[in-house]
């Protein structure tokens, strides 16, 4: 099936199976061809043309990225005019292109900056050709400014092909074309779910998240203020990248070192609510499970699948946990639960969190997120603002002495750790549901069938004769071919045969979010999930209720797991929305 | 039968109708009524008798005299000169040169030998003058690889502008098996100055349908889409018309006049984009997505419409099918040149006396296209070049008058007969203002997906402007010259790899008339 080709690419003896395109089989041999919107990750969208080489026979010269090789096919990948066909097409990209290069929040990460450094590019060889158009602010994650868009199409490819939630698109034609969200309405009146994967491949500062860091810091440096802070799972997975170290990098004490040195008075960690949603969402699936409720139980932790969800698939909004997001647990327990503890009135306390996402900043922002009686998280960073924050403060990250966070919201086991990779929430409720359910923990902890990248993964676990059908999703393309397969089901049937599903709007999971460090591929995803899996691993406390933290917020203020007030502080509803622009129709469901 | 002494051919193709001739019609049946005419002077439609900018056109047979420009308020007196007293109201005659019925040839025709002749809405007519008859040959007589065999054999090339073997294209998808196979007829004809495929289909849609039908018995699919650019609305109503009769007389449908064969043809319109005419970008327009082309390989005689294989083909060649089917592949070849058997059909625009419609033996000369089928230059100009091949041809200068047209010997000469536009240019005009139309279309044009077409476009653009208000010096054409070149190599489908035709060409030609704008500031006849 997989026939085995010949080529040779400068001078080189290559061999590769059919259908490699030429870019992939030069890489398989070292040899790097320039190139700009090609990504290994994604199909190529053939725009740019810098990777144009020249084949034996064919008069004129050919994109690596799109051409598959042939038996017997000669390749050479740089000539005197090969260079000078690229130095051109970069000199028009960057006649179209926006350069304020200093103050760009792409600076030193940008591959249109990169190429034309090592080419030796000069801006000024082309006419401008720009006409400076307006950015579009609309979003309250993502800003996307025309001005820099190099028209790659890699966004569109992430955005219609492998989260397949078509918000953006090419608008126009000619000179006039341009990405833009469908009508040309802006980010805000679309269906953008805000995941920012489209953040993430931008080889430029096209599409950015909408930062809050001077927010931050004007509150900071307000003494007045009571600053909390809590930091996502996955990023202390990534932030060491944003300084230099290595993929996969664990950094763990140093972050908290270094947000304590910006100045915040508790340093918490949202790895201590992942281990409270386990409790929640574990006796929700008991009770449902063991009392005939709705099944699959979907869960709720990712806001761009969350607004997926109610955009796409409403009709499955009952299925889907009323659990919050660990992020928002954390926000409605900072302004009551903590604030009681310290004595601190809870109007002066700032809740910030670091996540390794955008659509956090939509979720923070939705209306009915403010049970505690005040806006329950008030900014969200991503991994790359905080980065910004901490370099801005001129502290040495990787020098930093390790620390711990604070105990009363600080404290977390392995579980809540691997929250950050895809099949993690999965694997964390099942060892907590497996224990609610038996009365025993399971045999070891380790359930590797839900680990790993591929796009849809199922298993059936046995807890104690009883099976136990559960499927993880990550990238909402793959959530869309999942819960067409349930609603199927559920129309021909009238219910599905899966009991529980994990769902991650990212490819990779948060590992692989919008506020990652930029351009990241799904390679450096899996290392830096195999650094959580190597956290919980090496943790004594591995089961979310064996936390002496959850267990005390349950002895103090939360009672028990689904009571009143968890329910009024951890629980949430859903809307239906509309399939254009995303704006609330109706609620999809009701606050219990 | 009934006996009509005179015959009256009215056009009626899309400009035409625009400029009155139904009314003008109208008119005459009523004139001819008030005269007792009406029982000796038949009053048909046709389609393009082959003349532009000259209004409505009426042709009187068996007399054969061609009325131009006629209006409502002529219709009185051509009735009672030309019918009542019987000699020719001669203010309206559109003289053609020394030899009659030259511009018409309708001897050497082969796509269009019914245009002009019958009436296009009627399939009787069609079946008249022998429609139909390769169809039945092809479906009962045939195997559809002979079919594919005798199209490689008559040597047709495609006449969308390429000049792909039409056989050699078929012979890819005929063997697939086990598959929806689909035949695209690529009618989404956009290139400027360039309606011959427009005029096919209003003149004589039958002609196309055959052919089409003949195309899917030969690749095997049972379904057939004709790609229209909706402007066309004529077009789309004749075919439409054209169909429903095909279903109506048995020739489309299940089984086939009982050979086992079906056949559905659909319309399909597109709103206008010229990237659509590209044939993997027209797929993509056709499956409901953005038409920006593809990338090849696959093409899509392999993977095509709905991923499945798909022979597109455009209206010119498909309306060659019938007749090479009908006398064979011998007879096609002893018509135009060895490389390019056949004919062309042409439209002939610009500073000629009688711009028109001609379809001529590939091969003829400019020289003779244009003076005997364009009746000369327009009085008192001179000739100075021509764009050739449509935006994306190239500007031909007069030492090139007398090269044969066809696609092997313009090659040679790195030109292309393209869409077969010839917009000719008198000395007056500067080459630059051409040029710069040019630019501006592609600029406009271009789908924006690839670099060099998006932005090198407009950075040409940019260029002749700066050029024409004087700000540029000689360099300003090395550089654009190198953009064209990057273009060309580098662009993603031909839409981009064009544009170094004209400006290559214009630069090569006419140098002086960009230096009169670098010199003086000025165009050097202005």
């Amino acid at each position: 099936m997989n026939k085995m080709i010949n080529l040779m690419i400068d001078g080189i003896d290559v061999k590769v199976s059919q259908d490699t395109s030429i870019i992939e089989a030069a890489s398989s041999v070292g040899i790097k061809i320039p190139s700009l919107c090609y990504h290994q990750d994604l199909l190529p969208s053939a725009g740019c043309g810098i990777c144009v080489v020249e084949i034996e026979g064919q008069p004129l010269p050919k994109r690596a990225c799109c051409t598959p090789v042939y038996e017997g096919m000669k390749v050479k990948t740089n000539s005197i005019e090969l260079r000078s066909l690229r130095k051109m097409l970069l000199e028009m990209i960057l006649a179209d292109h926006y350069v304020d290069c200093p103050t760009c929040i792409s600076n030193n990460k940008c591959d249109l900056q990169d190429l034309a450094y090592i080419m030796g590019v000069k801006t000024e060889e082309n006419a401008p050709l720009q006409t400076r158009k307006p950015i579009d602010e609309s979003s309250v994650s993502i800003i996307r400014d025309p001005n820099k868009c190099i028209n790659c199409g890699r966004c569109v490819t992430v955005c219609n092909d492998i989260q397949t939630v078509y918000a953006l698109t090419t608008v126009h034609r000619g000179f006039e074309s341009e990405i833009n969200t469908p009508f040309s309405k802006g980010m805000a009146e679309s269906t953008c779910i805000n995941c920012g994967q489209c953040v993430v491949f931008c080889p430029t500062a096209a599409l950015t998240e909408k930062t809050h860091t001077e927010q931050v810091w004007n509150e900071l440096l307000n003494p007045a203020k009571h600053l909390v802070i809590q930091a996502a799972p996955a990023v202390r997975a990534t932030l060491g990248e944003e300084f230099g170290m290595e993929e996969g990098s664990l950094s763990v004490g140093k972050m908290y070192a270094a947000f304590r040195k910006l100045g915040f008075n508790a340093v918490f960690d949202t790895n201590f609510t992942a281990d409270l949603t386990i409790m929640e969402e574990g006796t929700e699936f008991v009770n449902r499970f063991t009392s005939g409720g709705t099944l699959p139980l979907i869960t709720s932790c990712s806001p761009g699948w969350i607004k997926f969800m109610e955009t796409f698939y409403p009709d499955l909004a009952d299925n889907v946990s009323t659990c919050k997001s660990p992020q928002q647990m954390f926000g409605a327990l900072v302004k009551t639960y903590y604030a009681e503890n310290k004595n601190v009135n809870p109007k002066d306390i700032v809740s910030v969190s670091i996540m390794p996402c955008t659509a956090k900043k939509f979720e923070a922002n939705r209306p009915e997120m403010q049970d505690s009686g005040y806006k329950d998280v008030d900014y969200v960073l991503t991994t790359r603002e905080i980065a910004r924050m901490i370099k801005e403060a001129g502290i040495d990250f990787a020098k930093l002495e390790d620390e711990k966070a604070d105990d009363l919201m600080g404290i977390y086991t392995g579980a809540a750790t691997i929250f950050g990779a895809t099949g993690g929430v999965m694997e964390a409720a099942l060892r907590s549901a497996y224990y609610l359910i038996t009365k025993e923990n399971l045999p070891s902890p380790e359930i590797k069938a839900v680990r790993g990248m591929e796009g849809i993964k199922e298993a059936i676990v046995d807890v104690k004769g009883t099976k136990v059908k559960i499927a993880v999703a990550h990238s909402l393309g793959k959530a869309r071919e999942l819960m067409d397969r349930i609603r199927q089901q559920i129309q021909e049937t009238g219910k599905s045969d899966y009991h529980f599903i994990e769902v991650m709007a990212c490819p990779g999971g948060c590992v692989g979010g919008g506020g990652q460090p930029f351009q990241s591929n799904l390679a450096a995803r899996a290392r830096r999930g195999e650094a959580l899996y190597k956290e919980d691993s090496e943790l004594e406390l591995r089961l979310s209720h064996e936390n002496p933290a959850v267990v005390e917020v349950y002895e103090k203020f939360l009672k028990a797991p689904g009571s009143e007030i968890a329910h009024k502080l951890l629980h949430t509803n859903y809307f239906k929305r509309d399939i254009m622009s995303g704006d609330i129709i109706e609620e999809a469901t009701h606050k219990h | 039968m009934k006996y009509f002494r005179s015959h009256i051919l009215i056009e009626t193709d899309e400009a035409s109708v625009q400029q009155g001739a139904r009314e003008v019609m109208n008119a005459l049946k009523q004139e001819l009524a008030k005269h007792n005419l009406d029982q000796e002077v038949n009053v048909l439609e046709t389609g393009s008798l082959g003349f532009f900018e000259r209004g409505v056109c009426i042709a009187v047979y068996p007399d054969d005299v061609i009325y131009g420009n006629v209006k409502v308020e002529d219709v009185s007196s051509l009735v009672s000169e030309h019918f009542l007293k019987g000699r020719p109201l001669t203010h309206l005659v559109i003289e053609r040169s020394e030899k009659k019925n030259i511009p018409l040839g309708y001897d050497k025709r082969i796509v269009l030998e019914n245009s002009g002749n019958i009436d296009p809405e009627e399939i009787n007519d069609y079946l008249g003058v022998g429609g139909y008859l390769a169809w039945e040959k092809a479906l009962l007589e045939m195997k559809p690889e002979d079919i594919v065999q005798t199209v490689k054999d008559s040597g047709l090339r495609g006449r969308g502008g390429a000049g792909f073997p039409a056989g050699i294209k078929w012979s890819f998808t005929s063997p697939i098996k086990g598959v929806q196979k689909y035949v695209v007829i690529n009618a989404d004809e956009g290139e400027p100055g360039t309606f011959k495929d427009r005029l096919i289909m209003e003149g004589d849609p039958h002609k196309l349908l055959e052919g089409t039908m003949i195309a899917s018995l030969a690749v095997g699919a049972t379904k057939a889409y004709i790609y229209i650019r909706g402007e066309y609305k004529l077009c789309i109503n004749r075919l439409q018309r054209a169909i429903d009769q095909a279903y109506e007389y048995g020739l489309l449908g299940k089984n086939i006049l009982e050979s086992g064969f079906d056949l559905d043809i659909e319309i399909e319109t597109g709103a206008g984009a010229y990237i659509c005419g590209e044939e993997t970008a027209l797929i993509e327009s056709m499956e409901g997505n953005r038409g920006i082309p593809r990338t090849k390989p696959p093409y899509p005689g392999v993977k095509g419409f709905m991923q499945n294989p798909t022979v597109v083909n455009n209206v010119e060649t498909i309306a060659n099918v019938p007749a090479i089917i009908n006398k064979g592949a011998d007879w096609y070849r002893n018509i135009g040149t060895a490389e390019s058997p056949g004919t062309k059909v042409y439209t002939i625009l610009g500073d000629v006396a009688v711009p028109g419609l001609c379809e001529v033996p590939m091969g003829t000369t400019l020289r003779t296209i244009i003076n005997t089928y364009g009746g000369g230059m327009k009085k008192g100009s001179r000739f100075k070049s021509a764009l050739v091949g449509g935006a994306a041809g190239i500007f031909l200068g007069d030492n090139m008058l007398d090269v044969k047209m066809d696609f092997h010997n313009l090659a040679e000469y790195k030109a292309v007969l393209g869409s077969g536009a010839i917009l000719v240019i008198n000395d007056s005009v500067n080459i630059v203002d051409m040029l710069e139309s040019v630019i501006k279309f592609f600029r406009h044009e271009s789908c924006g997906k690839c670099v060099p077409c998006r932005n090198g476009n407009e950075q040409l653009y940019k260029s002749v402007r700066k050029i024409k208000a004087g700000y540029a010096g000689e360099d300003e054409l090395d550089k654009m010259l190198l953009i064209a070149d990057t273009m060309q190599k580098t662009s993603f489908c031909a839409l981009g790899q064009s544009l170094l035709l004209p400006v290559k060409s214009a630069l090569d030609m006419f140098k002086d008339d960009f230096l009169s704008y670098i010199n003086k500031k000025k165009a050097i006849n202005k």
